[in-house]
């Protein structure tokens, strides 16, 4: 199994880096998180339309560029630094997934290449995002394959064109296409924490649906396993930038006649934080080649998803208290990534219930 | 070369050349000669040049071949490291073969009652008459030094400058009248370090390493190898099972007396192995809090590894970013080790006030409760090695200091 980035792997880091510093300034960030959509069309275009961001993970068959976890978590990394705002996440890492991983074969082929190269935005609709275990209990398949139900959260569906919605029917759980703007289905936007993620309620009423694929136990674990890498890799991405910025601010801030850096109470804290993020940044970037070579332990996901949120609201809680009353302030930047790293922390699953679930894993349920 | 290539070679030599029945030194002058006792080490000092990787090769074929290796326990290691990068070719010639057949061991005499982590701060004096250097003053805390041939002194030659720039690093022979070893007894128990008192104790020039006033460079060279050990296993390989022949008598013999100081250090590093046994012949692992502790282990222990081995490739690959992987990993491991007894102390309840044979695991998790507390001071407090990151690595500006100027002028313990 790979232990290190290749040279094309590093390369495609650069580039998204690069690209990423351009276009999702926080500057961006701002004008996108207040507005209704929630991400820039032009932008969007440039980086899923022309440069493929959003099918680095899926196969060459269905246009895009043949990667793994590995190249998904690169391109989430980056896009956690910068707090890019817009449907990335819910249309590559988590609609993607879900075709990827449980759409019959000649259900792809009309869907993925749209996905991929980002001319379809998509969304997974599902109606538990605190574990697998939960999804399917609102949601059902009712007469003629239509649906019915309700999805307490779901992310950027409202800017979806395609919904894949995990509910329940004869045969257990499905995976059912709906299009944006079907009969009976409403999507209302949530006031959230964090803005730069946008959420939506979406209620089914009878929608008209097709079954693409059935979502096993296994399946659905799977689904949830690479969601949730490609989720800590941007979670790893925001700590990293947080990290380093509030790093920098203690050296340039002078309290006492020094440089608030030089006291030991920063720089311990500093020290511990460093600590936390490489710990959390190892398992992350194992659970990613683990899941792309099918090796290592059953729950690198969990143990990835786990570190990588503790981490990340460390380095949130330090970014704030680091810079004092300026932390607390609407006009300085910090407080955007401290509410990415809380709702990313909560999203398809806390920290404590990933560590159950690795224990499940592990020695069987409690 | 390859692990294959590698594994081909060894077991080709030692077909030819391993005996049970020759003496320990013996045997082990002819693996020397052979290249095979140290085959990380340079060409030139009876090594091959191997990485760590080739290395660990090596070393299978000995366990699985039963063949008895180079000596390696205890302190010895930092003295063979800190002697091929900063001794003359004279030391090297002297000092560097009798470490590894093991006719002598080791110990370290940096730590004074007024000064540990501030080592540098150290007072004990060397002076040179009479065509030699004459030592007076106390070490403490030195692992070993009850049984050890020679020590890695670091004494002050010069009081009138800088405190780092008055220092020398010196070789001393531990088997004469001016220096006494007592054994001090910690807090688990155990007796394996001690204090150490030089009076008039005697080195003969040659026995100067790196130089006079350069022995903080020397020193830190040797902490910087301490550092990388503190991930790894410090202890010796004990070739499993009872094995027929006169030279494992007298290798376990060695074993049993250079082992002796360490028998505790696998529970200074919290004996992360027996938590999930434990747990399940408790029934802990049924208890939702300390399966939430437990997972919290597994990522540490399982990240830190995963760090560790990547900052290692990283470094190989000859990056230009700076990795004081030895600073991370010790504090770690230090993080691991308290994890991994506060999860002890969860599986075993009341039980956790019991020692001794009739305590769980034999005792051995009542050693790990009283034994991790050094895991954190040893080698560098965690303290220490968080200054350590912040400034080197992060870049963090120091803080004020009060001991600039002469050493002379500087404030220190009566
Ligand atoms: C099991 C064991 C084995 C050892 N073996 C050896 C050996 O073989 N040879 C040898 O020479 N020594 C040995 N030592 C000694 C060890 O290196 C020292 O104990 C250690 O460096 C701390 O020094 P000190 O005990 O003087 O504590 P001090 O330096 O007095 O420290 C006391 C406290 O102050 C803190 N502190 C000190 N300076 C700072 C600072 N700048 N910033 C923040 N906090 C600070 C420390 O972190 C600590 O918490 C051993 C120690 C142990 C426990």
């Amino acid at each position: 199994m790979q232990t290190e980035f290749s040279k094309e792997q590093n390369l495609l880091r650069d580039v998204v880096s690069r690209a990423l510093r351009d276009k999702s300034p926080a500057t961006a960030v701002r004008e996108q998180m207040a507005s209704d959509r929630g991400y820039d069309e032009a932008v969007w275009q440039e980086l899923c339309g022309d440069a493929g961001l959003a099918g680095v993970h899926v196969p060459e068959a269905y246009d895009g560029a043949g990667g793994g976890a590995v190249e998904l978590g690169i391109v989430a990394e980056e896009m956690g630094r910068t707090l890019f705002c817009g449907p990335w996440f819910a249309s590559a890492v988590m609609a993607g997934t879900a075709l990827l991983e449980a759409a019959n074969e000649s259900d792809r082929q009309p869907l993925l290449p749209g996905v991929a190269d980002g001319s379809t935005i998509a969304t997974l609709v599902l109606d538990d995002l605190n574990g697998p275990a939960g999804v399917g209990s609102s949601i059902r398949v009712v007469e003629d394959g239509k649906l019915s139900g309700t999805a307490a959260m779901a992310v950027d569906a409202h800017v979806a064109d395609l919904l894949l919605v995990v509910a329940r029917g004869v045969g257990g759980l499905g995976l059912h296409a709906v299009q944006g703007g079907a009969s009976g289905l409403m999507v209302e936007p949530l006031q959230v924490v964090d803005p730069t993620r946008k959420l939506s309620r979406v209620a089914f009423t009878d929608v008209p649906a097709r079954r693409v694929g059935d979502v096993t136990r296994e399946a659905l674990s799977r689904i949830w396993d690479r969601i949730c890498s490609a989720l800590a890799h941007e979670m790893i991405g925001g700590a990293q930038h947080l990290f380093e910025t509030t790093v920098n601010y203690t050296k340039e801030r002078y309290q006492f006649g020094r440089p608030i850096g030089s006291f030991q109470a920063l720089k311990h804290r500093c020290a511990d934080l460093l600590l936390e993020i490489e710990i959390a940044r190892a398992l992350t970037h194992h659970s990613a080649r683990c899941l792309d070579a099918g090796e290592g332990e059953p729950y690198v996901a969990s143990m990835a998803k786990a570190a990588a949120a503790d981490a990340y609201m460390s380095a949130a809680r330090a970014g704030i208290q680091l810079r004092g009353g300026i932390g607390f302030t609407w006009e300085n930047d910090t407080h955007l990534w401290f509410k990415r790293a809380k709702a990313s922390e909560v999203l398809f699953g806390t920290p404590a219930i990933h560590r159950e679930r690795m224990m499940t894993m592990l020695e069987g349920a409690a | 070369m390859t692990p294959d290539q590698i594994r081909r070679e060894v077991s080709a030599w030692l077909d030819a050349n391993w005996r049970v029945d020759r003496p320990l030194v013996e045997w082990r002058n002819i693996l020397l000669e052979g290249g095979w006792a140290a085959p990380h080490w340079p060409e030139e000092w009876y090594g091959r040049g191997f990485t760590l990787d080739e290395t660990a090769v090596v070393a299978e074929v000995f366990r699985e071949k039963d063949v008895v290796p180079a000596a390696q326990v205890g302190p010895r290691g930092l003295a063979s490291e800190t002697i091929l990068a900063c001794g003359s070719d004279d030391q090297k010639g002297r000092f560097l073969r009798p470490i590894l057949t093991g006719e002598h061991t080791w110990c370290q005499l940096f730590s004074e009652p007024g000064s540990g982590s501030d080592l540098a701060g150290l007072s004990t004096r060397a002076e040179f008459k009479d065509g030699k250097w004459i030592v007076n003053g106390q070490k403490v805390w030195n692992t070993s030094a009850h049984h050890a041939d020679f020590g890695l002194l670091v004494a002050r030659t010069d009081w009138d400058v800088p405190k780092h720039q008055g220092i020398s690093y010196f070789l001393l022979d531990m088997r004469q009248p001016g220096v006494e070893a007592r054994p001090l007894r910690q807090m688990n128990g155990h007796q394996s370090f001690n204090e150490v008192f030089m009076t008039n104790a005697e080195v003969p020039p040659e026995d100067l390493i790196g130089g006079e006033g350069n022995g903080w460079h020397v020193a830190k060279t040797t902490l910087s190898f301490e550092r990388r050990g503190f991930s790894r296993r410090v202890r010796g390989s004990s070739l499993d099972g009872p094995k027929q022949g006169p030279i494992y008598a007298e290798y376990e013999e060695e074993l049993r007396i250079a082992t002796e100081p360490y028998t505790w250090y696998p529970q200074r590093e919290g004996r992360v192995d027996l938590v999930l046994p434990r747990a399940r012949e408790t029934g802990a692992i049924n208890d939702p809090a300390t399966r939430q502790e437990i997972a919290k282990l597994i990522c540490l222990y399982t990240g830190a590894r995963l760090a560790s081995d990547s900052a290692e490739a990283r470094r190989k690959a000859g990056t230009t970013e700076i990795i004081p992987a030895g600073s991370i990993g010790k504090l770690a491991a230090s993080v691991i080790a308290r994890q991994a007894s506060y999860v002890h102390t969860m599986i075993s309840g009341a039980d956790a006030m019991l020692s001794g044979p009739d305590s769980a695991a034999d005792g051995i998790i009542a050693e790990v409760l009283v034994s991790v507390p050094a895991i954190s001071i040893a080698g560098g407090t965690d303290e220490i090695q968080r200054n350590i990151i912040s400034e080197r690595v992060l870049g963090m500006p120091k803080g004020y200091r009060a001991d600039q100027g002469p050493f002379r002028d500087i404030k220190r313990n009566a």
